[in-house]
């Protein structure tokens, strides 16, 4: 094919899609495309912790075939890049941490299995926070991502690698996981689309659990469109998860369709306090005149427990890490320290294996769930939580969708948040709120700060991806900041 | 601020090893974020019903039918001691 590889990784997974069927092009030579372009890229951004090139090249040979024997499905041949926090068999996984180094799951998450079974081609592992906790991926074991549009700043966390690895054309989609803003945050930073889904609305099965009432998959992608493809695979009930919604899943790319004509958006008031960069404030605004200018009517609402989302998390999920980070003890699988006794061998492994972010958490969760001190932290936070859940049902009594920055600030220098975490966890004033209330929330792009990304953050009632990637689209429709590319594509 | 004992107490049911260094840093850092958590004082909670969980689930049961599952090699495999079809651990007690 004539394409160079640039071009071939300028294609969304659409594009790519129609190009695949239409047999212009492939799944080898567009494999082979991302493979070069992670080869000549990776050295600068950082995106992936391990790159599975055999195995990709073959899962691409295997689409190949499949299609000349006349079959399709909905990805196939398409390559994504997988935030290493989700279980891939026989492909090492190591959740950003040392304890888990070596760590190979000997199965897939259901994530992971219904994207092979869609023909989907995995091009790596993505680097990471530390087991999830971060805003900035510096919290890797392993090394920090670098923000591909200004490599000397964080890509936000803790998904970093898979926004990153989009945002530098290393991958058309990928998927990362999103507990308090994990997945928002690093894609408005980086410039590219990001969608939290319900809560329960994708299978957790498979993905090493931070917080288990808040964590949730989502993609990674240029456009809302390419959102809806990955979410139509990933959602839907499933036996291993107990958690999961038995609804039915829409068809999320029939639900693209549709103008903005008479959607009510209303913008929470609380979101733009203070800590509002001026710049981040004008992008945003921007935004909304231009969802204006398609139809929607814009109006002022309040959520007023929205200042204490912050404190309820960083209760609320340290707690639920505590419990679910007991299992890191080096009997079943991971690093292991040998010691005299069971006991000392607990608390020298752990010791070695986490990292100090995940060690402030579960001491934070250890202490919020300890006799005595859980009526005023924990059981409090949980009851914070429902005011902070009913503020948003209250709200889409009158709105359909909700419009807000995603991030307070464009993207910050590698190291400056480091000396003081509550700094770090501020970070996520505008995405946490809606991982408590369990709702859907995406962040798009909506413009640059200095050549730095800013994002809007949309967020419905539960259930209401479709509304979201609809609104998300016709914006993307009517704008072009997903079609501008970091000056990496110039040089490298 | 939380004293030695408390975070001593927190590491041990953590079954977290601190260093010396690394008790002072924590005793600070989790006194100082604490300290910040009282925000949530401000707010009468009394009659508020906590939030466990978001979705309307409750319950979800299957019947304990008896399934094929992963093979005891497979489980095992990552193990970083074993012996014949167990995980190999040091002594409980001394």
């Amino acid at each position: 094919m004539a394409e160079s590889d640039t071009e071939l990784t300028r294609w969304t997974l659409l594009e790519a899609r129609e190009h695949l069927r239409a047999r212009a092009v492939s799944a080898v030579e567009l494999t082979e495309a991302y493979l070069a372009r992670i080869e000549r890229v990776e050295s600068a951004v950082r995106a992936f912790l391990t790159i599975t090139a055999e195995q990709a090249r073959a899962q691409a040979r295997a689409a190949d075939a499949r299609r000349a024997a006349g079959e399709d499905a909905p990805l196939l041949g398409l390559p994504i890049a997988l935030k290493d926090v989700l279980c891939t068999a026989g492909v090492r996984t190591t959740c950003g941490s040392r304890i888990l180094e070596g760590f190979v799951p000997p199965y897939d998450a259901t994530a992971v299995a219904r994207l092979a079974a869609a023909g989907a081609v995995f091009l790596g592992k993505t680097n990471m926070d530390e087991f999830a906790m971060g805003s900035s991926t510096e919290n890797s074991a392993f090394f920090p991502t670098r923000n591909p549009w200004d490599l000397e700043r964080v890509p936000g966390g803790s998904s970093g690698g898979s926004a990153a690895a989009v945002a530098a054309l290393e991958a058309p989609a990928s998927l990362g996981t999103d507990t308090g803003g994990s997945i928002r945050q690093p894609a408005a930073l980086c410039g590219v689309v990001g969608l939290k889904p319900t809560y329960g609305r994708v299978s957790r099965y498979g993905l090493v659990a931070f917080a288990s009432s808040l964590d949730q998959i989502g993609p990674f992608a240029r456009t809302a469109a390419d959102c809806a493809l990955l979410l139509a695979v990933l959602a839907g009930a499933d036996p291993c998860d107990s958690t999961a919604l038995p609804a039915p899943v829409p068809d999320y790319l029939a639900e693209l369709a549709g103008d903005l004509r008479g959607l009510r958006v209303g913008v929470p008031r609380e979101y733009f306090g203070s800590g509002l960069e001026p710049g981040v404030e004008a992008a945003v605004r921007a935004a909304l005149a231009t969802l204006e200018a398609l139809g929607a009517a814009v109006d002022e609402v309040s959520l007023p427990h929205t200042e204490y989302g912050v404190a309820a998390y960083y209760l609320i999920a340290p707690a639920e890490a505590s419990a679910n980070l007991a299992r890191y003890d080096g009997v079943k699988y991971g690093y292991a320290v040998p010691a005299p006794t069971l006991l000392d061998s607990y608390f020298r492994t752990r010791a070695e294996g986490f990292g100090p972010e995940v060690k402030r958490r579960i001491m934070l969760g250890t202490y919020a769930l300890s006799a005595g001190y859980y009526d005023a932290y924990y059981l409090k936070a949980q009851k914070v939580r429902t005011l902070i859940k009913d503020d948003f049902d209250r709200a889409f009594e009158r709105f359909d969708v909700l419009a807000t920055p995603t991030s307070p600030t464009v993207a910050f220098r590698l190291g400056e948040r480091l000396s003081d975490p509550l700094a770090m966890y501020l970070s996520d004033v505008c995405t946490i709120p809606v991982n408590l209330a369990g709702l859907p929330g995406l962040s798009v792009p909506c413009g640059f700060v200095d050549g730095l990304p800013v994002g809007l953050q949309l967020i419905g009632p539960p259930l209401s991806e479709g509304l979201l990637l609809r609104v998300a689209q016709r914006y993307q429709d009517a704008t072009d900041w997903h079609r501008r590319y970091p000056s990496l594509s110039a040089e490298y | 601020m939380l004293t030695r004992e408390e975070v001593d107490h927190v590491a041990f049911l953590a079954r977290l090893g601190l260093s010396d260094a690394e008790r002072e840093r924590l005793r600070a850092e989790l006194g100082s974020i604490l300290e910040y958590m009282r925000v949530l004082e401000r707010l009468d909670t009394a009659a508020i019903p906590p939030t466990a969980q978001v979705i309307p689930l409750h319950n979800v049961l299957r019947d304990d039918t008896v399934r094929p599952s992963l093979p005891v090699a497979e489980v095992l495999a990552n193990a970083p001691a074993r012996e014949e079809d167990y995980f190999r651990v040091a002594p409980v007690l001394e």
